[in-house]
This record gives structure tokens, C-alpha cells and sequence, in this order.
């Protein structure tokens, strides 16, 4: 079978592209960790990749502002994203990657190259890494949710998690076209306030999702639950047949075959 | 773009010096001892009279004065901090009636107790800059672990201090071997509580902001770096006030290959890693002194990023197999780093102009001596050269030639066209004279505990045991760590049904790290830390520590038997004789543990002189400290355990023997009574009835295991229960203790060491039985549905009913609200 070759982008600072890695290799891939130097002295390209994943940590300290800097990078290194992503391409951004996404004017996808929303610092005011609830949406056509159940678990850990948007109206559109891709949800469920939503996002926001749903960014950790050993409660439990990250990362890869 | 313009300015030469090199001290040998000390005081060297004078006949010796860069060079070398001298000089010791001379402390405790308990697995032992074990399938992997102090730092500036610490500790494991990948970060603080509310010093920080800026720094260091800090403790004492602890360490993982380090003549002195400043001079000296005398300049400034451009250079680089020696750039900077280099090879012959610089007008010793932060040394074969820095300018990380090392005896420096250091490495490394200190310890004859009856109910103690400050949550501080990053946290730090009880330890799966997919080995640490015994004997303290930290292990499942430790021990200054005879019961304590446990000791630091002038002028000394850290892996991650009870019906066994042992406890804190036996370890019957506990474990009998420590029975059983959400019922009778006991409180709170409590499969009883022959065990309880503890008392009757929800909520509570 077709190893999908997957370009894992680092850069100073990135900290989840080894078990990023790890979890596309599990699911038949071949993935490769490439820092952003590379890219840039033209020594590797995008286009030859057949999925993007831009994975979690502090790209350049996070010091301007989280994924700022790489931000900027992507626009001016990875001029041909759009392209890649137009093409259907699978492309997912991880916490960093997901500000990254934001950041460059990715997502939320737009008509225009302008960055339409952003992140700013948690409602505690803290990095905070705990499990969380998230629903996913159901109605979305991300490639990555195929076979899931509606609510899952998975780790979260960030200090600027919070996205916000323009305007009310954004927000609407956001809904109206299914791009809202993942929410933080209670146990039983429902939207709730701290901590289950760990960083006050608007409307509960996890995840986001351009319309087609080959491109994703989510604040959650897939990459941190692809073994049932991964889940907090496993000594307790043993109905869970593996990580739930793990199967978004093998929906992207059978998707790339 | 950023990147750019500072390789511009760092790849410039060093403007000429500011100040003539090797002229300041002309007159050096001519001084007499009391000018000499007045010279070594103002230009921070601590060096002591002894030693000034044994510089000053070298220096006649070879007939010319020393330059600034050659005393800068001896007095870090010779330094508490570097030297660690008075664990290697001659102690004239008094117990009681008795005095005997120790030659050396550290060779007839820590050392002694190590060559006794050594194992095949110990790879690298008080040797390279962190200790080794083998580790894995095949002994195909090695860890590497280091637990450092960055005290005196914090005291000042916690934040950097804190920070630093976690880089420093990082860099050690990165320089143990060919390096080691970090996939653990340990904190471990002592602070005064952070509500203290009377007057301090002028130049003392709030213990609340000492609280807040460690843990904001271990946080951004440690999560910049993507390792998880996932294991520690925090003990509350209001001595700590002034002289915070903090201890950071670093567990690291490495093929078994790169374990061997070595150079050649000939090799390339290779410097990588951030530029050098003036930040963190005479750190390492200052760390020899008392706070008062502190320059600003010598807490370091940190920089995640680029520690972390070196990482992944670095192993990169080690995985080319392009260097042969590896070492960090720790206190002493370049001068500590090259001159152990230089011993290790023979010589070595070094040219500064080269380095990388942050600060343009730097004076050649000021280079020399600098601790900038995030730098390592690497010896490198000239044909290697090429395809290192193609490596290092893959990840934008600084790279610079700073000469070769040789075989000619010295360590010479050069800037430009002068010779700023020319040191005979005999003399540097092996010159310093070692001074006799005295110490005295006085065993004081232990008062009985006061017998006037406490007024508070035993529901009423554990209320506030729950809440008190060494026994409360930690999740505030816990989740501020990234304790998830690298996929490798099998078991967490916080446990239960809702991820929020108190593990006793996390659970490692560092293929995750390494990508060795088939072997499931993993590892656990543990800690073990009690200020307070150590006020009431600091020799039962060691050992209630080392007991502690192996139970830890013992708890999620690891195999105490090839468990190892790490020392640190804290103390205030060795120069005052109780102080030191403090030290010496502990060191003495630390050598029966690991002898008795059959443990070797693989690393170990300590750090001294921890006091500092309090209101009204009276130094105010640390409580003694020492922390156990102890390392055991565990065949099979997948069979890992946690301490939350996992279901009604369940038996509760507890392992071990309760007397009554509550000198230092907190049940006499909190009752107000002072006096009595601080707990005390058999060690022998404590090994056997581990390793009897640990194989049950290992073969699945057990559900949930958790260790009794401060707060004794009842906090361990209320831990588990709100942490399970099930219900717990206790019959004090059934315990196995001393004859005398006739209170319920004593068997609730006595904090007797080595007890473990198990909930038991029930169909494994017999099992479990069986494999404990011979150690004190006793069925004592059984899980419940509803949610309560409920305790049967020594008369039948119930002796306590809590519901679980209200404390769990007094022990969630306490130390957010005293954090805001």
C-alpha cells in the first residue's frame, strides 16, 4: 500500500513533531520532520508532499504572540499552501500549528490573504494542560472526524488558547457554513464554562475547519492520545479500543492513498 | 530575519579589553594574608586564607604574578559550589561523648554505601555530569538523571532563577555521555507559606511571589522546551523564607552506545549553543557565600529557545556520531567547562577570539568566566568540523572554534595576541588545600509527646491535614506544566476518576521519545523530602526519605529492586559545628538507607551556606534538608497502577508496622505538641516487605496502592477514596502496631515509615497473602459505594464519618486560595 509522505514543518521551538511522527508512522505514513530553514533555502518544497501537519510547541518562544512568527514564515516561505490546500490535500495545524493556521490567514478560511481572527491568553491567565470534552460537529465535512463518536476526550495544554473573532457576524458564518469543526463541551455534554472550556474561546470554539474539510486546526492534542495508554483514566477503564487521535490521523492518511 | 542580524553581531571579534590583563596583580605576591583576603572579599572569589595562600606560594613558585583570568579560573574551580569541600575534607566529629576524624564525608557515607550496593546496571556513577543506569530490552538504552539546586538564584530573582535552574539541569543531562534526551523535568520546592504574614527583611521577597515567579519560571522553561514536569513535591516551612529551595532535575534517554565519551589531542574545542554576555558572573562563588554580599550580575538570564536549537542540534550531531566528548557550560562558564575538558585530555590550548559574543565591550576574563546561559563545549575531530556546523546552522544554532585541547599539562587561553591564563591543571584540579572543620551533634534524649490530650476530634485533624499546606492539592502548580508533551506520560501526576488525585508518582514510556516501539519498558521516579524530621534527627529523616521515594515507586508498579537514588542535600553553613554535625547524621542516614535498601547512589549534589540575615541582624539558617529522588523502571508501562480506589467491595491491606511516631509529624503541628520519636526505618524488614509488595504488584493482585506519609493512615485513605470516588471503611483494630497503643489518633495520624495501603483484587487474597509471608500485613478495611470514610475506633464504636466531597473540597481549596 501507498505510504502518504507527510511534511511535519518545525521550526525553533517546535516541540510535538516527534510523536506527531510517531502517530502518522502507526498509521501507515511517512512522515517527515522538516524545519522551516529547509523550506525556505528551497532544499525541500511543499508541493511534493501529499499532507501538512504543523505541529504544537512554541515556534520562536511564541515571544511576539503564540505562532506569530511562523506565522509569518508560512506566508512568506510556503506561498504555495493555498494551492496545496485547493488541491485537497489534507493540512492540519495542532495547538501552535492551529495559532499558526490563524495567524497566517488560513483559517478561518477567507477569500482574502487577511487574518480574520486571533488567540489570545487563556480566561485564568495560565498555561494549563488538563483533559477535556470536545463534541465534534457532526454536520462538518472534515475528513479527519470519519468513524468517530460525536463526543471525545483529549488533552489540551496552552496558554493562548482563546480564539477570538471579528465580529458577531463572523461568528454566525462560521456557523452557517459548518467550519466550527470542535467544541468544548462538559461531561454530560452540554457548552459549559472553566474548565471545561479551558481557555474561554468563544462559542466553545476547539476546532475549526475550512468548508471543503481537508484543512484543520484544532487547539486539542490528537497526537497525545493514539494509545488507549495515553487516556488518564485507562487503570480504570477498558472500553476505549484505542486513542481517538489515532483514527483522525488514519482518516487523513487513507484519505491521502 | 531575527536570526540574521544576530549572527551578524555575534560572529564580530570582542572589542579590545577594557582593563590591561595580568597587571591588576602585580603585587599579588608580595601581599600579606590579611591583604589577601581583603582583595579576595572585594573581588567576590571566596576563597579562604588557606587557599589564598597556597595561590600565592604557586604563584612565587613559578616566579611571576597570577593575571586576573588565572585567580577568576582557580577560585570558581576551587569553589563550594565546584569542589564540593566539605564533603571531601577531614571533619573532626563529635557525637555525645564520642569523636572520631572522617577524612572524607562523601567517601565514607554516599560513596562507601554505593560501592557496597552497586549493580551491573550502573553505567556511569558520580562521574559524568548526571548519573546512568542501564535501561530496556536488551540493555539497548541508558537514563541519565540529575537533580540540581538553583537556590541562591531563586532567593534573589526567582523567576530567572528558577528558569536557569531548569536550563542548567537540562544541560546536564544533554552533556552526560554524548546526550541524553530529556523526557522528564522534576521540581521539588521549599518555601515559607505563601500567607506568611510578619514583617521580613528589606531585601527578602514575599514568600507568595518567591511561590508565584519558581513555578511561572519552571513552567516556561520546561514547556518552551517540550519536556513534561511531571514529578515533585512542595514542602511548607516559614524557616524557608529567606533561603527558598528549589530543586530542579532532568531524566534523560540514550542509546546504550553513547554512554562513552572521550577526546583526543588534537580535537577541536568546539563551543555551541547562545552567545556570551556578562550575565552570571561568579555565579558559582557567590553560591559559596551568603546572600547579603550578591552582585545582580550573577543570577544568569535564560532563553528556552535557543536551549532548545541546541537540543536538537546537539542530538542530531550525537546521532552523526561528529563529536567524541560532550559537557554544559554550567557555573564557571567556559573556564569550569574547558578546564574539566582539559583535565579529562591533558591540556588544552584556547582561543577566545573566536567566540560568540553578546556584549561588546567584554573584558577577555569576563568571557572567560561568564555563565551565559544555554551553551555546551564539544570535543570534535577536525574531520568532523564540516558536517557539524552544516548540522548546527540547520537549526540556526551559534557554533564556535575555541582552539584544541592537547597533552601538555596546562590550560593555556589566548585573546588575540595575549596569554591570559597559563595554569599547571595538577595545581588547578588537585591544589586545594582541604581545611578541618569540626562538627558536633548532641542526640537530645527525646521528650515524650505531651501528654496533655489534644482537644481537636480525629474528624477535626484530618480536616485540617487535608488542607494544611504540605498536604494539599497541588494542581494549581501541576497544570501549569505541560505534563503531556512528547506522548510518553503513562502514568500522570494527577490520578483518579477526574484527573485530579495525588499520584505518588508519574509513569515514563520513553520509546514514545526514542522510537523503539516494541519495547514497552518504562520508568518512574520518586521523591522523598521532610524538613521537619530532620529538626527533630536529620539521620531519621534521611532514611524516612529514602523509604519514602522507594514507596513511591513501589506504588504505580516499578521494580524497587533496581530502583537507584539521588542525593541533594541543603544546609545552612558547614562553618558552624552543629550545622555540620547535622550534615554529618544525615550523610550517615543517607549511607544506612542505601546499604540497608541495597540501592546505589548514582548522583548527588549539594549546596551550602543556605542562610541569610534575618530583622534584627541573627542569621536565620535553613531546616536541613535532604531530598531522596529515586529512579526504577518498570518492564512493562501497561501494567503501571494508580492510587485511586477502583471499586466497592474491594479488601484494604496495609503493609507495615504502626507505632507511635510523631516527633515532627503533622498531627503534633496541627494539636500543637511538640516532642516525641521522629519515625523510624528497620531498614532491613522495610526492604524485604518492598520487595515482597512490589512482586505482588507486578503479578496484578493489587487494584490501587498508595504510600502513608505526612497525615499517616487517614490522609492516605481519604486520598484514595475522594480520588476513586468509592467509599472507604476503616477498623483500627485489625492494624498491625505496638502494644501501647490505646489511641485512635495515633493510628490515624502516626507517620511510622514503610507502610503502603492496597486495595486487593478480591479473588487475590490468598495470592497476595502468600507473596507477603513474613511482613507485617493486615486486612484492615473494605471499600464501599457509598461515599464516606467511615473508621471503626479501637472500642467498636465509630470513631469518624466524612463524607468524601467535603474533603476532597478541603484539600482542593487550600492552596489556590493562599496563591491569588
Amino acid at each position: 500500500m501507498k505510504k502518504p509522505k507527510v511534511l511535519i514543518l518545525r521550526s525553533a521551538g517546535t516541540n510535538c513533531d516527534f510523536e506527531t511522527a510517531n502517530a502518522l508512522r502507526f498509521v501507515g505514513a511517512e512522515p517527515r520532520r522538516v524545519h522551516v530553514n529547509e523550506i525556505k533555502s528551497g532544499k525541500t518544497r511543499l508541493m511534493n508532499f501529499d499532507m501538512l501537519v504543523i505541529p504544537g510547541g512554541f515556534s520562536y518562544g511564541d515571544d511576539v504572540g503564540a505562532g506569530r512568527i511562523l506565522a509569518n514564515q508560512v506566508r512568506l516561505y510556503l506561498k504555495d499552501l493555498r494551492q496545496f490546500i485547493r488541491l485537497g490535500r489534507p493540512v492540519m495545524g495542532i495547538c501552535n500549528g492551529f495559532q499558526v493556521l490563524v495567524k497566517a490567514g488560513i483559517l478561518p478560511c477567507s477569500n482574502t490573504c487577511e487574518q480574520t481572527a486571533g488567540f489570545t491568553f487563556n480566561d485564568s491567565g495560565r498555561f494549563e494542560a488538563r483533559w477535556v470534552h470536545v463534541r465534534i460537529n457532526t454536520q462538518s465535512s472534515s475528513l479527519f472526524f470519519k468513524g468517530l463518536p460525536e463526543m471525545i476526550e483529549l488533552p489540551v495544554a496552552h496558554a493562548e488558547g482563546k480564539l477570538v473573532l471579528k465580529s458577531p457576524r463572523q461568528l454566525e458564518e462560521l456557523k452557517k457554513n459548518k467550519t466550527i469543526a470542535m467544541q468544548y463541551v462538559s461531561d454530560d455534554g452540554k457548552l459549559s464554562g472553566y474548565p471545561f472550556n479551558p481557555n474561554g474561546s468563544i462559542f466553545n470554539i476547539a476546532a475549526l475547519s475550512n468548508p471543503e474539510g481537508n484543512c484543520l486546526g484544532m487547539m486539542p492534542h490528537p497526537e497525545r492520545f493514539t494509545s488507549i495508554h495515553h487516556h488518564p483514566n485507562w487503570t480504570r477503564q477498558t472500553f476505549h479500543k484505542e486513542g481517538v487521535g489515532l483514527a483522525m490521523f488514519r482518516n487523513a492518511v487513507d484519505y491521502c492513498r | 530575519m531575527k536570526e540574521t542580524q544576530q549572527t551578524l553581531v555575534m560572529s564580530q571579534p570582542a572589542v579590545p579589553p577594557r582593563e590591561a590583563e595580568g597587571s591588576d596583580f602585580a603585587s599579588f605576591n608580595s601581599l600579606s594574608p590579611k591583604e589577601l583576603k581583603s582583595l579576595s572579599d572585594k573581588q567576590l572569589w571566596s576563597l579562604n586564607e588557606s587557599e589564598l595562600s597556597a595561590v600565592q606560594a604557586h604563584f612565587k613558585s613559578i616566579g611571576r604574578p597570577p593575571t586576573r583570568a588565572e585567580i577568576e579560573t582557580i577560585a570558581q574551580t576551587w569553589s563550594e559550589h565546584c569542589k564540593h569541600k566539605t564533603f571531601r575534607s577531614p571533619i573532626r566529629y563529635t557525637e555525645g561523648k564520642k569523636t572520631r576524624l572522617i577524612k572524607s564525608l562523601f567517601e565514607e557515607t554516599i560513596a562507601k554505601a554505593t560501592k557496597q550496593a552497586m549493580k551491573p546496571w550502573c553505567l556511569s556513577v558520580f562521574k559524568d555530569n548526571a548519573g546512568i543506569v542501564s535501561f530496556g530490552k536488551n540493555g539497548r538504552w541508558a537514563l541519565a538523571y540529575k537533580v540540581e539546586t538553583h537556590n541562591h538564584p531563586c532567593a534573589i530573582e526567582p523567576y530567572g532563577g528558577a528558569e536557569t535552574g531548569v536550563g542548567g539541569v537540562i544541560r546536564d543531562v544533554l552533556g552526560a555521555g554524548l546526550g541524553a534526551k530529556p523526557v522528564l523535568n522534576t521540581d521539588i520546592f521549599c518555601f515559607a507559606r505563601p500567607d506568611y504574614d510578619a514583617p521580613l527583611p528589606e531585601n527578602a521577597l514575599h514568600p507568595k511571589r518567591v511561590l508565584r515567579s519558581v513555578v511561572a519560571g519552571v513552567r516556561d522553561y520546561g514547556n518552551r522546551m517540550g519536556i513534561p514536569t511531571a514529578a515533585g513535591a512542595i514542602w511548607f516551612d516559614d524557616d524557608f523564607r529567606l533561603n527558598p529551595l528549589v530543586f530542579v532535575g532532568t531524566v534523560g534517554v540514550m542509546p546504550s552506545w553513547a554512554v562513552k565519551k572521550e577526546i583526543r589531542p588534537g580535537d577541536l574545542i568546539v563551543a555551541v549553543g547562545g552567545p556570551t554576555g556578562r550575565d552570571g558572573l561568579h555565579g558559582a562563588t557567590f553560591s559559596s557565600a551568603s546572600l547579603e554580599d550578591a552582585p545582580t550580575s550573577a543570577v544568569q538570564i535564560g532563553h528556552a529557545i535557543n536551549e532548545k536549537k541546541l537540543l536538537d542540534a546537539l542530538l542530531e550531531a550525537r546521532d552523526r556520531r561528529l563529536y567524541g566528548f560532550a559537557t554544559d557550560c554550567g557555573a564557571g562558564g567556559f573556564s569550569s567547562a574547558i578546564g574539566e575538558m582539559a583535565a579529562v585530555c591533558g591540556g588544552a590550548e584556547v582561543k577566545l577570539d573566536a567566540a560568540h559574543i553578546k556584549a561588546l565591550d567584554l573584558a577577555p576574563w569576563e568571557l572567560w568566566l561568564s555563565e551565559s546561559q544555554e551553551r555546551m563545549v564539544l570535543a570534535v575531530s577536525p574531520k568532523n568540523l564540516k558536517a557539524l556546523k552544516d548540522v548546527f546552522a540547520a537549526e540556526s544554532c551559534g557554533l564556535s572554534v575555541l582552539g584544541e585541547f592537547t597533552n601538555s599539562r596546562k590550560l593555556r587561553v589566548h585573546y588575540k595576541d595575549q596569554k591570559i591564563v597559563e595554569l599547571d591543571l595538577k595545581f588547578l584540579h588537585h591544589g586545594v588545600p582541604l581545611v578541618e572543620r569540626s562538627a558536633v551533634w548532641q542526640p537530645e534524649t527525646p521528650k515524650a509527646s505531651s501528654s496533655k490530650a489534644p482537644r481537636k476530634s480525629a474528624s477535626e485533624v484530618l480536616r485540617e491535614a487535608l488542607g494544611h499546606l504540605n498536604v494539599c492539592s497541588r494542581e494549581w502548580v501541576i497544570r501549569q506544566y505541560d505534563h503531556e508533551v512528547q506522548g510518553g506520560m503513562v502514568i500522570k501526576p494527577l490520578q483518579g476518576v477526574r484527573h485530579d488525585g495525588p499520584g505518588d508518582a508519574c509513569v515514563i514510556w520513553p520509546h514514545a521519545a526514542t522510537g523503539d516501539f516494541e519495547d514497552f519498558s518504562g520508568f518512574a521516579v520518586g521523591h522523598g523530602i521532610n524538613p521537619s524530621y530532620g529538626k527533630v534527627d536529620p539521620y531519621r529523616m534521611a532514611l524516612a526519605c529514602a523509604d519514602e521515594a522507594l514507596r513511591n515507586l513501589l506504588c504505580v508498579g516499578a521494580d524497587v529492586t533496581a530502583a537507584a537514588f539521588l542525593d541533594n542535600f541543603c544546609w545552612a553553613s558547614p562553618e558552624d559545628p552543629r550545622q555540620l554535625g547535622a550534615l554529618v547524621r544525615a550523610a550517615q542516614g543517607c549511607h544506612d538507607a542505601a546499604v540497608g535498601f541495597g540501592v546505589p547512589f548514582i548522583s548527588g549534589k549539594d549546596s551550602l551556606y543556605n542562610q541569610s540575615k534575618d530583622l534584627g541582624g541573627k542569621d536565620l539558617p535553613i531546616p536541613g534538608t535532604v531530598l531522596i529522588s529515586a529512579l526504577a523502571p518498570l518492564s512493562d508501562v501497561r501494567k503501571a497502577l494508580t492510587m485511586d480506589i477502583k471499586g466497592p467491595g474491594n479488601p484494604l491491606y496495609l503493609i507495615g508496622w504502626t507505632s507511635e511516631e510523631l516527633g515532627g509529624s503533622l498531627y503534633n503541628q496541627i494539636c500543637g505538641l511538640s516532642g516525641g520519636e521522629a519515625p523510624e526505618v528497620e531498614v532491613r524488614s522495610a526492604a524485604d516487605s518492598f520487595k515482597a509488595a512490589s512482586a505482588a504488584i507486578q503479578k496484578g493482585l493489587v487494584l490501587s496502592a498508595h504510600d502513608l506519609s505526612e497525615g499517616g493512615l487517614a490522609v492516605a485513605a481519604a486520598e484514595m477514596a475522594f480520588s476513586g470516588e468509592f467509599g472507604v471503611r476503616l477498623d483500627l483494630d485489625a492494624m498491625a502496631r505496638s502494644n501501647h497503643i490505646y489511641s485512635n489518633e495515633v493510628l490515624l495520624f502516626s507517620e511510622s515509615p514503610s507502610r503502603v495501603l492496597l486495595e486487593v483484587k478480591p479473588e487475590c487474597e490468598q495470592a497476595l497473602l502468600k507473596g507477603l509471608k513474613g511482613v507485617p500485613v493486615r486486612r484492615i478495611g473494605v471499600t464501599l459505594a457509598n461515599p464516606i470514610l467511615k473508621v471503626i475506633g479501637l472500642d467498636g464504636m465509630v470513631t469518624m464519618e466524612e463524607p468524601l466531597s467535603a474533603l476532597k473540597e478541603i484539600w482542593q481549596a487550600s492552596l489556590p486560595k493562599r496563591c491569588r
